[in-house]
């Protein structure tokens, strides 16, 4: 049976699955389409939580940037997961005592205002799409790998499944399939990096064969990785960094922004009580752990195996020759994601970091320029043809890069849609519309986020992990501080919370347009994104964390000029702090 | 009502110095040891190089582990405490 065969039926029969457990389990009301009904365990609302969370840029770009960047893009792992401990702190209990459908919901009532609940809808959709644009992109690379087609028409069609998948089933068909999804996912993730772990240091865990000895060579793993490396211009995989300011603050953007995230958070509102949406935190963390403890090692392995299919007599000696690459390579060749230009003309493959540091040493090799392009968001993907791992593998990680897409996909078109249907539309514009009308509406806006989604994939401002810190950056400077300080103080009222969050968003928005093109258009950024530009080397991508800063700061000042919130939201504040008489998520 | 009030602040109370803490915690190992501290922590070695590396990439991720669960058990604990619980 040919790969291509072989991928098919894993991509076809884990879908078959999903649709399969969605179909089972579609929604009948507007309560199960947003919130399950409200039953569901903490141990298997861990496992959704984390399916939904674990995204294309978690799957599929996250190890590759860990590769690229060694110890520096450690902030995507410690990012990623530290935002866990604090709405396991700082919101889960309380909105899930607060018991209604969405962010939305709790910013208008506990800021008594439909401004307050705009804004906030606003910034939702802003993040929540800028969000789903890095998990078009990533099911776009993982589509177009397995079924042999170009990035974009991978993206088409990675679109048309989103939509059917999302539209299918709400949070109900959402929450089940997600499970299964993570199984999928986390299986698919292991059992090629267990592999690797034993080809390169005879140790089947991973994260502890990162940090064990490599095998062929008898040096540790990580310095053996550091020599390659050194030899080819670049730096040190574990080499520190030296803009720690900028590396603090891209890290507490990524936590925090993951904290206000509403798809993450609308988790917590499907769990029967407030206690169980503290331990809901804690089994999606260690779910998500699961993951990523093993990217790092991943992350390295990969690195190494990639130079050393180039370089295979070692990094001093002569490159692969261009006639006998891997087949992994023609096939990657043909997406457009690895490119090969022979600028030496030696017929072999010449990969290094062409800086001018490195230039003499390369002009004394007889090389003129790096030859060889890889895309970062392969790498996981590629992994296992690297490591000629069996075909079945590489069917196994295709299907479980498309469960990571597509369950984090949906879960944030369901944000999406309910912020327009439910928040938008009952909330403010129509009141009196009907449980099918708001069904219909929610249908209606997912397809728009689709569109525009799918539009800005085939443009993206970025690789698929950074489109998704940008997401996390706005949700940082908007929706974390507003909900913390509609718990954690009586006295911000609407007017502070509402000049808050608009601060907060636009500030952050101006910083990365600024660098990164305005509303993302190429061609159009003001200044060249490059660390000199930067205001006291803070990049756009961790402006997030500055961005939050701005709205506490804006909020508190604001309401301490205008008068205190009236008594009944006082008493609202008091009572979402105690678990006792925590109803179910009620309709209203 | 008066005695509920004041059981309930110092529940409240209780919950803002145990968040605190563990923030304190999560801190210190992520924006602590895997980087600002890195440097001074560079002479403990472990697989081939030094411990900040490992809390940047492995360290830090156990501790919140330990936290949340820490966090959720000695909470679910004070809301019987103080008759809170559902």
């Amino acid at each position: 049976m040919d790969q291509f065969t072989i991928n098919l039926l894993f991509v076809g029969g884990s879908f078959a699955l999903y649709f399969g457990i969605a179909f089972w389990a579609r929604a009948g009301s507007t309560k199960e389409f947003y919130v399950a009904g409200g039953g569901v365990h903490p141990v298997l609302n861990g496992m959704a939580t984390a399916a939904d969370w674990m995204s294309a840029a978690s799957f599929i770009s996250m190890a590759g940037l860990i590769a690229a960047g060694g110890y520096a893009n450690s902030t995507f792992l410690m990012g990623w997961t530290g935002g866990y401990v604090l709405l396991a702190m700082l919101l889960a209990p309380y909105l899930r005592k607060f018991g209604k459908f969405t962010v939305p919901d709790f910013i208008g009532d506990r800021f008594y205002s439909r401004t307050a609940r705009l804004v906030a809808v606003a910034c939702l959709i802003t993040a929540s799409v800028t969000y789903v644009i890095g998990q078009m992109t990533g099911a776009g690379v993982a589509f177009s790998r397995f079924l042999e087609v170009d990035k974009s028409t991978g993206l088409m069609i990675a679109a048309v499944v989103v939509f059917f998948y999302a539209v299918l089933g709400g949070m109900k068909g959402i929450t089940y399939t997600q499970v299964a999804q993570y199984v999928v996912l986390i299986i698919a993730y292991t059992i090629p990096a267990v592999f690797i772990s034993l080809q390169l240091t005879d140790t089947f865990i991973p994260a502890i064969g990162l940090f064990s000895t490599h095998t062929e060579s008898g040096l540790p793993l990580l310095q053996k990785l550091d020599e390659v490396v050194r030899e080819l211009g670049f730096r040190d995989y574990t080499a520190d960094v030296d803009n720690k300011l900028n590396m603090v603050l891209f890290t507490l953007s990524l936590m925090i922004g993951t904290a206000g995230l509403p798809h993450v958070i609308i988790r917590f509102f499907t769990v029967p009580k407030v206690a169980d949406a503290r331990w809901s935190a804690g089994w999606a963390l260690v779910f998500i752990a699961l993951l990523y403890l093993t990217a790092p090692a991943v992350a390295s392995m990969a690195r190494l195996n990639l130079l050393t299919t180039i370089y295979p007599s070692g990094p001093t000696e002569q490159p692969i020759e261009y006639a006998e690459r891997p087949d992994w390579v023609q096939t990657w060749e043909t997406t457009g994601l690895i490119k090969f230009e022979d600028k030496n003309g030696d017929g072999r493959v010449q990969f290094y970091n062409d800086v001018p540091a490195f230039q003499d040493e390369a002009t004394a090799r007889g090389w003129e320029g790096n030859e060889l392009v890889v895309n970062r968001d392969i790498l996981v993907l590629a992994n296992p043809e690297i490591a000629n791992l069996p075909g079945w593998v590489i069917g196994l990680i295709a299907a479980g890069g498309l469960a990571a897409a597509l369950s984090t996909a949906a879960g944030l078109l369901l944000a999406i849609s309910s912020a327009i249907s439910h928040d938008l539309i009952k909330g403010s514009i129509n009141p009196n519309i009907s449980d099918k009308g708001e069904l219909r509406a929610a249908r209606i806006s997912m397809f728009v986020a689709i569109l525009v989604a799918t539009y800005l994939g085939m443009n993206p401002p970025g690789f698929a992990a950074q489109v998704v810190a940008l997401a996390f950056g706005i949700a940082a400077a908007s929706i974390f501080p507003a909900l913390m300080m509609g718990i954690f103080s009586k006295r911000v009222n609407s007017t502070g919370a509402v000049a808050g969050m608009l601060a907060g968003l636009i500030s952050t928005l101006v910083y990365i347009f600024l660098f990164l093109g305005w509303f993302f258009i190429p061609g159009t950024a003001s200044f060249a994104n490059t660390p000199d530009n930067w205001l006291f080397g803070i990049s756009p991508l961790s402006f997030g964390a500055i961005g939050a800063v701005i709205n506490f700061a804006v909020a508190f000042t604001v309401s301490s000029m205008t008068p205190p919130p009236p008594k009944e939201i006082q008493d609202l504040v008091e009572s979402v702090r105690y678990p006792q008489g925590a109803g179910g998520a009620v309709d209203h | 009502m008066s005695d509920h009030t004041t059981n309930a602040e110092k529940y409240w109370q209780a919950n803002l110095r145990l968040i605190l803490g563990s923030l304190v915690v999560w801190a210190l190992a992520s924006y602590g040891c895997a980087i600002l501290f890195r440097p001074l922590l560079s002479g403990i070695h472990i697989g081939g190089t030094d411990l900040g590396f490992w809390f940047a990439q492995q360290g830090s991720i156990l501790v919140f582990i330990g936290l949340t669960f820490f966090y959720a058990w000695r909470m679910n604990k004070l809301d019987e405490e103080f008759g809170l619980q559902e």
